[in-house]
């Protein structure tokens, strides 16, 4: 009997004129094309990751087992849990110093990213602007285009440790902007906000009647005794402000996918309108476990944020004593070195330094143009693994010193 | 707790390099306060935590209860001091509830232990009575696992 012949289905060529032209147009993340690249590289020590390297404390698991056990496994109401939502606020107001009514003023949502997509939706009309500050976590520019808004970057420099002026802000408003997204500490650079600017921005969104939002993910990973005022807790903020946190990096539960967003109960509503459609609820396990978190997590989450603090004092001298200008992260797990030193462009560094050393870091330009020059090194690693990266990656700065 | 005590707990094995990086101090500074504790009984040692399961021979460990008569402007402290010092006594707690001292025994066989008890614990004027556990199995010490689950594992590169 002959083989079956495959040919190619014609219909199946056709396919990728079908994708909307919008969504075309939207480039894969540079951090998805690195993690190919470091899939391939095979036995690798990864400084790659955003994610704490703890699995959950087990409080929290054993939580999750228990509601499964006891058959908790139906749908919520749309906003969450209303325990969820009653310990949230509580959380949020010892927090943030911020009171949010716990029946219309809050939203639990699958991670911020969720609430992200919630917001942009439910604030922005075609073409409308929100600006935001690079280099930056991944989804927040694609997640404005794809709610049809104009996403308007605000660069941050090495010079200035990464931290965002009210001034730069102030040169980007036009007519068109309704939004101000801000995210401190800051995925990459570890980046954290400086009290005057942040009441010059918020001065800035009442001037210009602007919605800020603020995502609050690393805000429990804080080190040097600082302190973390939210721009919600300032005065005339609150009525503009979308908060969002989650459960992710603080309670070490990226896998839950676990998140809330904080708003004046119209914004939650419109909000609330779009996530009952497109998702309903969160899991109900996850908020069952995430009532445990901020309930009963609060120590475990100190014994973690020790162990990071340990470890960025231990990452940033030895980046630094490699040769690697690397200025202290106020918070978050990351390192941002300036490796300018090598010549080489982040892409090339990163990928050589993976090829040469087995490390795997995430070249800076992954998280917009701001980071050419830099790499983002992240310290929620095993303290073993950790030191002999950091070994490693002294090596090949040495050996690439111009 | 101070943070430089509290990671000496977790791993006494750094020298004072490493912690000094770990806690932005001076390596000086480091070995001084380390000098200092050793000096002042606050640090009493450093140890390696063994599970007894893994080597051949590993003894045998018993919790044995102690019921004491108390003594007029001593209390239980000349009694239990006495009880501490033996060399098979690993750890001596004076205890609230239905008993007075918590005495955790290590020896080379069950033998050994009965002897300490009926010879040396007993007889202690003051000793009421004694009851003995054997341990069967450790699932826990010091904080450490016996039998650590590897937690999962997570992709390589995340945004």
């Amino acid at each position: 009997m002959m083989p079956p012949t495959f040919s190619p289905d014609p219909s199946s060529l056709r396919v990728k004129s079908k994708i909307s032209d919008r969504i075309q147009a939207i480039p894969r993340s540079g951090i998805r094309e690195f993690f190919e690249l470091v899939l391939n590289a095979g036995d690798v020590i990864s400084l790659g990751v955003g994610e704490p390297d703890f699995a959950t404390p087990w409080h929290i698991r054993e939580a999750a087992i228990y509601s499964l056990e006891k058959g908790q496994t139906s749908y919520t109401s749309n906003l969450g849990l209303l325990d969820l939502r009653k310990s949230i606020s509580k959380y949020v107001a010892q927090k943030f110093h911020v009171t949010y009514d716990p029946t219309k003023e809050v939203i639990v949502t699958v991670g911020v990213s969720e609430a992200l997509d919630l917001a942009f939706r439910a604030l922005l009309n075609p073409g409308e602007e929100v600006i935001y500050h690079e280099p930056c976590y991944v989804s927040y520019s694609p997640t404005i285009y794809m709610a049809y808004g104009v996403p308007v970057v605000v660069e941050t420099r090495a010079e200035d440790n990464f931290a965002l002026r009210a001034a730069a802000v102030e040169a980007c408003i036009t007519p068109k902007t309704k939004v101000i997204m801000l995210n401190f500490p800051t995925n990459p650079t570890g980046a954290v906000m400086d009290p005057v600017e942040l009441q010059g921005i918020a001065d800035l969104a009442i001037k210009h009647d602007l919605i800020v939002i603020t995502d609050e993910i690393y805000s429990e990973l804080l080190y040097d005794e600082r302190d973390h005022p939210s721009i919600a807790a300032l005065p005339g903020m609150k009525e503009r402000t979308i908060l969002m946190h989650g459960f992710s990096k603080a309670f070490a539960m990226t896998g839950f996918r676990l998140g809330y967003a904080c708003a004046p109960p119209e914004l939650t509503e419109a909000m609330m309108k779009i996530h009952q459609y497109s998702m309903l609820c969160a899991p109900i396990t996850a908020q069952v476990a995430a009532v445990e978190a901020l309930e009963h997590g609060a120590a475990p989450m100190e014994e973690m944020r020790k162990a990071y603090w340990r470890r960025r004092n231990l990452v940033v001298h030895k980046l630094n004593a490699a040769g690697l200008p690397t200025f202290q992260p106020g918070g978050a797990f990351y390192a941002f070195p300036d490796i300018r030193s090598t010549g080489m462009t982040s892409r090339e560094f990163a990928t050589r330094l993976l090829e040469e050393e087995k490390v795997a870091v995430v070249p800076g330009t992954a998280f917009g143009k701001a980071g050419e020059g830099f790499v983002r090194a992240c310290y929620a690693t095993d303290e073993t693994q950790l030191a002999i990266a950091l070994d490693r990656i002294a090596d090949f700065a040495q050996r690439h010193r111009r | 707790m101070d943070a430089l005590l509290e990671l000496l707990t977790k791993d006494s094995r750094l020298n004072a390099e490493a912690l000094a990086t770990r806690l932005n101090l001076s390596p000086a500074a480091v070995q001084a306060k380390i000098a200092a504790w050793e000096a002042d009984g606050t640090i009493l040692g450093y140890q390696a935590v063994v599970d007894p399961e893994k080597i051949p021979q590993g003894g045998v460990t018993a919790l044995i209860e102690v019921r004491l008569t108390p003594e007029r402007g001593g209390g239980f402290d000349r009694l239990a001091e006495r009880v501490a010092k033996f060399d098979q006594v690993a750890t001596c707690w004076l205890m609230s509830g239905g008993y007075d001292l918590a005495v955790v025994v290590q020896a080379d066989s069950l033998q050994e232990v009965a002897r300490f008890v009926t010879e040396k614990l007993s007889t202690l004027g003051g000793v009421l009575s004694t009851v003995t556990h054997f341990q069967l199995k450790i699932y826990k010490q010091n904080g450490f696992l016996s039998a650590p689950t590897p937690d999962g594992a997570r992709l390589p590169i995340t945004p």
